[in-house]
């Protein structure tokens, strides 16, 4: 870990400014993922701005009928409370089959649709990584890719987003707001949040430097049957293979969104207006343009097989 | 003493303390924080600097240049022991990669350097300051490529080829045969507590606080390893957060702080960070098995053959998988052979059951295979085969063996007779359920220990040993030994382990500590009572010891007017045990779920019977098997050190990665000893447990899960993508 100074903000805008006037500086919130890649020196910050007292820490119903989440409610709070549960069953689900009781204590909202690849060639700093090194290669294109994306992935880097909060909140067409450094707040759909790697894997997601999180917003809820599976080879406190989320209306419509296969979560309008007709044809049409491995070949069978037991249930 | 067996003391006809499930003494430390484990030992000496190791990037070459400037000058920094600068250390008989090899690399992460700082922030910091060059060499990784040219394993834990009559000709002949390979996957011990050392200098004398399994072999290690004389080396090490084998060894932990508190000129402590465990120290080689059975019409097998291929750096010992099967079933007409090829992987050396662990996931899974083949049911067939003397040497008998019990108890216990013999017939719900059952055989080794009691002239007594620790409960075992041979109360005894100034135990490693270090606890209290006797003029073998108080010759003297007397003892085995097959046995139980839609698979629930000697504390054996049983589940569920034949490394190394079982992943797991003490293992009667209860439960997942689904995955771990092809229609 490099050394670094540290300040408390005690605004979004502040804390905001300060990132953005100070060249290599970065947020931060819970930590649970900053702090790791900071240990590695794959993150190296010269300056943290600390949001912890910025006060975003409020879910707030919306005039339109949905709700607004300040970026520090912890994935714990979120996931438990009553409204969430009630009328958005996929996110608490979601979140609550991601990491630890600890860590979701300390995660929150904007920190985890922030975190990064877990990718172990990234995490090796002696490893070729186009995404800790723009144009150093990628070791893990010809490596151990059991666990890397099958979609959406380009020829710099296959890696996957790892979260489960953000799976659900692209079901639920969640918008982001943020505030830049120049104190001008924006809003963004979640399905342009995450950027596809493209030739820059090194750039993750939409935010500008020094753009802060201040919000999620879910529009009002949907009804429906919710879902999420997480597939993983333990029972709790991995990473998914495949994760599919779900929400099944009475007539057989409704959404889906599958995690652990692709550099955002992954959701094709198109294909999940196929859902009458059954998982295969929503995972052939979503996963159309799939390049995956041999290593990883079997996500697609496990995506189609996990979104069949999905719409199995629900008709049950 | 020497132990000759059959044992016969009169104080196990009626004991009071030794075999009731006893809470360990060690507990309070540990469940308040207090126990002091290695690294957070900050009062054993003054000024403790911190130290980093730094890893090699490559996994073999060369190092043509190492930039220390930007490190040296870095906030905090009081020494680096760097490989372009340090000679390198030498070996040992128990360490096979170098630990500090100067320029030359043999394996990945490798220590290559120690930067001493202040403080451990500043340590890192600065160690990633070294600007490191290589010049890589091409390496053998690929054990699948290379297994062909192996040659028989020269060194290992067992016997490398074994033969009874002639295998060939009756397999051939046999009416029914099964011919089928499996492979496991490298493993890591991936231990709670990592590998740590405090290293401290007095002049020439050494002094070493670390985490290690095996006190002696440690120091002579070091002495070997650092050219200084043993007696100018102290070991201490009291607590150790796991082992698994893993600290069987010394690693570069203590010899990196050994030499940077000699560059420092003041103490220094040394914890190898987590990402470095997988790969700077010791795993579980990966095996390729193959096991042939040859069974007449009714299903008693005529020829057996096991044969196993892993690598390691040495290319002269590896991962000895056929040990197990020289001594489980019958069959005149044998063969076993373990061949070992050279790899430039990080070496493999001993891990829990070493050997036995994955034998039984080729052995036992072959046998479930057979037994479906010949239409019978698996308890059955093992039970049918069941034999009379040890198979392998027809000659040696069996001084206790209760497999049949187990296994028939076992069936009995778990619901057995509800098992459907076709696979794939059980559902409940989206879950496909299945049984499947695993013999187990674990050997039962005793090595010489040796102990000190000391009455403390208030009525208790002091045992101290440089016996271990490694989470085992030896401290309440050897407390209970000396409770029961001095007719003391367990709290009046006190247990101090683990520092080489005590006299050399047996240590813990190869389910051989708790048998053995408990005979030296008891032939050191033999010859206390000795010393007593004489001092009271009572004849040795009428004394009795009841209630803190001498017995004997109309005499009846409390403990606490003797004074401070104290005897060293040691327990020896004599040649007997040659003519006897001495092992631990078990029946092992498992039911799982797979999802008919993802093929996740859920252990529901885990049995396993015990033959084990007499158990000397019920609670901690217990704790030993469920954990063993859990440490299974990762081995045939999920835990596999995904190798990079490119680069020659463990990719997966750290524990966000290599997954071993959660809490949910283990739901009921039950443990039966059967009450079966063996007079020819130790005086005490008693056998090790810790290594037993990862001998088959593998075995018993894999035949559950093939029950279940009517698939049979091969090659561990048996994950849900080996699977998905072949689940049924969705």
């Amino acid at each position: 870990m490099r050394s670094f100074t540290y300040q408390r903000a005690e605004s979004a805008s502040q804390a905001a400014a300060a990132v953005a006037a100070t060249p290599g500086a970065k947020f931060i919130a819970g930590g649970t993922n900053l702090l790791d890649l900071m240990k590695l020196e794959i993150e190296t910050p010269t300056h943290l701005v600390d949001v912890q007292d910025t006060g975003l820490d409020r879910i707030e119903d919306t005039p339109e009928g949905g709700l607004r989440i300040g970026t520090l409610v912890s994935n714990t709070a979120l996931s438990a409370d009553q409204r969430v549960r009630r009328d958005y069953a996929v996110l608490t689900r979601a979140i609550q089959a991601g990491a630890s009781g600890q860590l979701r204590n300390k995660a929150t909202t904007g920190g985890n649709l922030l975190q990064r690849t877990r990718c172990p060639y990234f995490y090796d700093p002696n490893m070729p990584c186009n995404k800790r090194k723009p144009g150093d290669g990628c070791a893990a294109m010809k490596g151990y890719s059991r666990q890397l994306g099958v979609i959406g992935t380009s020829e710099s880097c296959i890696a996957t987003y790892p979260g489960d909060m953000a799976v659900a909140l692209r079901l639920l067409d969640a918008v982001v707001e943020t505030v830049k450094g120049d104190g001008t707040a924006r809003s963004i759909p979640i399905a342009d949040f995450h950027r596809l790697w493209g030739d820059h894997p090194e750039r993750e997601t939409a935010l500008e430097p020094g753009e802060m999180i201040t919000h999620v917003v879910l529009p009002k809820p949907l009804g429906g049957k919710h879902v999420y599976h997480k597939v993983r080879d333990r029972a709790s406190y991995a990473f998914a293979l495949v994760s599919v989320a779900a929400v099944i209306q009475p007539d057989g419509t409704g959404r889906v969104a599958f995690g652990g296969m692709a550099p955002k979560p992954w959701r094709v309008e198109e294909a999940e207006a196929l859902l009458p007709q059954g998982a295969s044809a929503v995972v052939k049409r979503a996963f159309a343009n799939a390049k995956p491995r041999s290593d990883n070949r079997f996500k697609l069978a496990l995506a189609e097989r996990t979104l069949a037991g999905i719409l199995a249930e629900a008709r049950s | 003493m020497e132990f000759n067996g059959p044992s016969q003391d009169a104080i196990l006809t009626d004991p009071k303390v030794i075999g009731k499930s006893t809470r360990r003494i060690d507990g309070p430390l540990k469940t308040t924080g207090t126990a002091p484990y290695a690294y957070e030992r900050h009062d054993v000496v003054p000024n403790q600097a911190y130290g980093y190791v730094l890893g090699a990037g490559i996994a073999k070459g060369r190092i043509t240049a190492m930039n220390l400037e930007d490190a040296r000058k870095a906030p905090g920094v009081i020494a680096i022991v760097a490989a372009t600068e340090h000679e390198p250390v030498g070996s040992s008989d128990f360490n096979h990669a170098p630990l500090f090899g100067g320029r030359k690399i043999a394996h990945y992460h490798q220590a290559i350097a120690c930067v001493v700082a202040e403080t451990f922030e500043e340590a890192r910091a600065a160690a990633a300051m070294i600007r490191t060059s290589y010049e890589p060499e091409d390496g053998t990784y690929d054990l699948a490529k290379v297994a062909p040219s192996a040659e028989l394993e020269k060194g290992g834990w067992g016997d490398a080829r074994s033969d009874r009559g002639d295998f060939e000709a009756t397999f051939g002949a046999a009416a029914e045969k099964l011919d089928q390979h499996y492979t496991t996957p490298d493993e890591s011990h991936a231990m709670m507590e990592p590998m740590a050392t405090i290293a401290a200098w007095d002049g020439d004398r050494l002094t070493v606080w670390t985490s290690n399994q095996m006190i002696n072999w440690g120091k002579e290690s070091l002495a070997s390893i650092l050219s200084i004389p043993e007696d100018k080396i102290r070991v201490d090490s009291p607590y150790i957060g796991g082992g698994f084998g893993g600290k069987l060894f010394v690693r570069a932990d203590a010899v990196m702080a050994a030499l940077a508190a000699k560059a420092a000129k003041r103490p220094v402590k040394v914890m190898l960070q987590r990402p470095l465990i997988f790969n700077n120290t010791t795993h579980r080689p990966a095996t390729i098995q193959r096991v042939r059975i040859g069974t007449d019409k009714q299903g008693r097998i005529q020829a057996i053959a096991h044969e196993c291929w892993s690598g390691n750096i040495t290319g002269q010992d590896g991962e000895n998988a056929t040990a197990q099967t020289n001594h489980m079933y019958a069959g005149d007409d044998r063969m076993t052979a373990s061949y070992v090829t050279q790899l430039d992987l990080p070496e493999g050396n001993a891990m829990r059951a070493p050997g036995e662990a994955p034998g039984h996931m080729g052995l036992e899974v072959a046998i479930d295979e057979m037994a479906e083949k010949l239409g019978m049911d698996p308890i059955e067939f093992r039970i049918l085969n069941e034999p009379k003397t040890m198979p392998a040497h027809p000659d040696r008998k069996f001084s206790e063996r209760h497999l049949v019990r187990c296994l028939r108890e076992g069936g009995e216990r778990f619901g057995w007779s509800k098992r459907q013999a076709k696979p794939a017939s059980v559902s409940d719900g989206r879950w496909l359920v299945g049984m499947g059952v695993s013999a187990g055989f674990r050997g039962a080794p005793t090595t010489k220990s040796a102990a000190r009691v000391a009455l403390d002239g208030n009525g208790g007594a002091k045992v101290t040993t440089d016996m271990t620790d490694i989470g085992t409960g030896s401290y309440t075992i050897i407390a209970q030994t000396a409770a029961e041979c001095l007719g003391l109360p367990l709290e009046k005894v006190s247990v101090v382990l683990g520092d080489s100034a005590f006299p050399v135990s047996s240590g813990s490693g190869g389910q051989w500590g708790a048998a053995s270090s408990t005979a030296g606890v008891y032939a050191a209290c033999i010859e206390l009572h000795r010393s007593i006797a004489q001092k009271l003029g009572i004849d040795p073998q009428t004394i009795r010891f009841e209630d803190g108080r001498v017995i004997g010759a109309g005499k009846t003297v409390p403990l606490s007017d003797l004074g401070q007397l104290a005897a060293t003892g040691e327990i020896d085995f004599g040649d007997y045990k040659k003519g006897y097959d001495i092992g631990t046995y078990a029946g092992h139980f498992c039911e799982v779920g797979v999802d008919r839609y993802t093929g996740e698979i859920r252990i529901r629930r885990m049995l396993a019977v015990c033959d084990a000697g007499r158990i000397l504390n019920p609670l901690s054996a217990r704790s030993q098997v469920i954990g063993a049983m859990t440490m299974a589940a990762g081995a045939t569920l999920m835990e596999e050190l995904a190798v990079d034949k490119r680069f020659g490394y463990f990719v997966n190394h750290d524990l966000a990665s290599y997954e071993v079982p959660v809490h949910a992943d283990i739901p009921h797991q039950e443990v039966v000893f059967l009450d079966t003490p063996d007079p020819y293992s130790t005086p005490l009667q008693a056998k090790g447990v810790g290594e037993l209860g990862i001998c088959g439960p593998t075995a018993a997942i894999a035949n559950a899960v093939y029950n279940a689904t009517g698939i049979r995955v091969r090659e561990y771990p048996i994950t849900l993508d080996k699977m998905i092809d072949q689940l049924p229609q969705v």
